[in-house]
């Protein structure tokens, strides 16, 4: 397997391409999730893109689907399909909608509301237990999604039937849509909040590859408890003038100019 | 099918659906082993508690927590195994009812949903209870097919079909003790309305608990030299055009008859029906546009307009 630094900084370029072909998307949160997506595709998870839907394949949901230009990117990487049909970003033409579609290759939950992408990651995991199948369910939650009833419906419930086959991690990148997360709805601990569920639950460095593969490691020899990564990021990671920066955490388009110095940046990076 | 041993009640018997749900519920898990039930806490409301006490393995128990219910359904359908969702209709027709358009109708995931406490049927337990808008709130999602049995005995051809069926479901679970019209011998078809009495002058199409009603009705108008057809619309959604058709064309009228707001259920469906094939005069029995209250099962009706009498008036205004 390729470098997974490399691959994730892959990831971020052709991400970015996507946006500025699609004339929108959500540039700061899909740039805050691509080592994740890195270490999940090409190394921990159990998939086999000539067979997207064989039924025994570890399993991986965006519950934060806006942030789906670097999911597409990354199974188009992946061997999924084309990397041209990742590039027909929002198009009519194409499958590569605004948010998670299951008729994409790959794509195993719809998502693009928040809220429900750990609760079917949990009904997957289920599933599997029910049917003595031993795949694995990874769930990818963002700030919005932590704010969601929803998403604490799963935490308790998961939490209780000890699934640990379930690991979510989320992407604590600090800024929503309008506000930083900590005006707009601060959670404080997020992952203490969690642990008290009966989560096992790890702080990393969610832009380090090396660290998440240990931590992904580590959720695999946790039994009866499900894994909640507590990733701290940074929204926009990869390029200097986005990185933190409010404006890009919404569907925006990207200029010609803007998209280069990106980049040229990345490509040196 | 190991339909054999499955017991049906008598024509005639006042007998709760949720009887009916957990008595096919234990003969289904001994049947077939490719569906599981969900459960938030109400299985001693929804009627499935038989199936938790003899086949506890086939039960995933989420607490009260629907919306997280609901979109594991979803994650449970992507595994290859059925859901079968259950709770009260408020909350898996309005609570969780995003979580089922997206985690289960949108990606077009084999689910179903059965919910019980729906109408004024619900009875004593008042408004907050007595969902009214299920049948508006499931139709309007593509792809949905929507269900709801007349009686125990329809109940219980019902539900092996809609398991047969792939792709989403929601049915209705009745609750309180409702006369049975159809026998062992019946033959449920989704998407099939049957003709539960013939008759030239006017049509009742009735759903659920109303079917009763409806015959009841034409019974009474029968003394009065009224023919009255009584169709049985257990689909409403895809609903059976020929025999919406049929009524308005060989009848003078419709009466629609539903357990359920007169905005966006069986009688809409039917206005829509006939608007785009064959323009009818219709009545619309149902509740008119209100909340319910407590009182009996057999109490509200009178009051909400949706009893025999309601129908029978209904009917003399289209002869």
């Amino acid at each position: 397997m390729a470098d997974l630094k490399e691959i994730a900084n892959t990831i971020r370029i052709n991400c970015l391409k996507a946006i500025h072909a699609g004339r929108s998307g959500h540039p700061g949160g899909s740039l805050s999730i691509a080592d994740m997506l890195a270490v999940l595709y090409f190394d921990e998870m159990n998939v086999d893109p000539g067979r997207p839907d064989w039924n025994e394949r570890d399993r991986f949901i965006l519950s934060k689907g806006h942030a789906c230009p670097s999911l597409y990117v990354a199974l188009a990487q992946r061997g999924y399909f084309p990397m041209d049909d990742a590039l027909k970003l929002r198009k009519i033409d194409g499958f590569a909608e605004g948010h998670p579609d299951m008729r994409m290759p790959g794509i195993d939950a719809p998502s693009g509301s928040l809220g429900m992408g750990l609760s079917q990651g949990l009904g997957m995991a289920l599933g599997a237990r029910h049917q003595g199948l031993g795949f694995r369910t990874h769930v990818i939650l963002g700030d919005g999604d932590m704010q969601e009833g929803n998403t604490w419906e799963a935490i308790m419930s998961a939490g209780h039937k000890k699934m640990d086959s379930l690991v979510a991690i989320y992407d604590s990148n600090k800024l929503q849509g309008d506000a930083p997360v900590s005006t707009q709805l601060n959670m404080g601990d997020v992952g203490a909040k969690v642990a008290t569920f009966g989560w096992h639950v790890v702080y990393v460095d969610g832009h380090d590859v090396d660290v998440l593969k240990t931590a992904l490691a580590e959720a695999r020899a946790t039994k009866n408890q499900p894994t909640f990564i507590v990733a701290d990021t940074i929204k926009g990671k990869g390029v200097s003038f986005m990185e933190g920066v409010l404006f890009w955490h919404g569907s925006v388009t990207m200029t010609d100019d803007q998209l280069t110095n990106s980049l040229r940046e990345l490509n040196h990076g | 099918m190991a339909d054999t041993a499955l017991q049906y009640w008598n024509v005639g018997e006042d007998v709760s659906v949720r009887d009916a749900f957990g008595r096919i519920l234990v003969h289904q898990a001994e049947a077939r082993s490719d569906w599981v039930l969900l459960d938030a806490d109400v299985a001693g409301g929804t009627g499935a508690k038989p199936l938790v006490t003899e086949h506890p393995d086939r039960v995933m128990q989420f607490g009260i927590a629907e919306q997280n219910m609901m979109a594991a359904a979803g994650g449970v359908a992507d595994t290859g195994l059925i859901p079968v969702v259950s709770t009260f209709g408020a909350f898996g027709c309005m609570r969780a009812h995003e979580q089922f358009r997206t985690a289960i109708a949108y990606p077009e995931r084999n689910a179903k949903l059965c919910c019980s406490h729906i109408g004024l049927d619900v009875g004593p337990d008042g408004a907050t209870a007595q969902m009214l808008e299920d049948l508006a709130t499931m139709r309007a999602i593509p792809g949905v097919t929507v269900v709801s049995p007349a009686d125990a005995n329809e109940f219980m051809k019902a539900f092996p079909a809609i398991l047969d069926h792939e792709g989403p479901v929601y049915m209705r679970i009745g609750r309180s003790p409702t006369p049975v019209v159809f026998g062992a011998d019946y033959e449920f078809e989704i998407g099939k309305a049957t003709r539960v009495r013939h008759g030239s002058d006017v049509t009742v199409i009735a759903t659920g608990v109303m079917v009763a009603r409806a015959l009841e009705a034409a019974e009474t108008l029968a003394g009065e030299g009224v023919s009255v057809r009584v169709v049985n619309m257990a689909t409403i959604k895809p609903i059976d055009v020929a025999e919406v058709v049929a009524a308005a064309a060989e009848t003078k009228g419709i009466v629609t008859a539903e357990d359920h707001n007169i905005f966006g259920g069986l009688g809409s469906a039917v206005a829509e029906c006939t608007a785009q094939h064959y323009p009818a005069k219709i009545k619309f029995v149902g509740v008119d546009d209100t909340f319910g209250k407590s009182g009996e099962h057999d109490e509200l009706p009178a009051m909400f307009g949706i009893d025999a009498k309601a129908i029978f008036t209904a009917c003399k205004k289209l002869v």
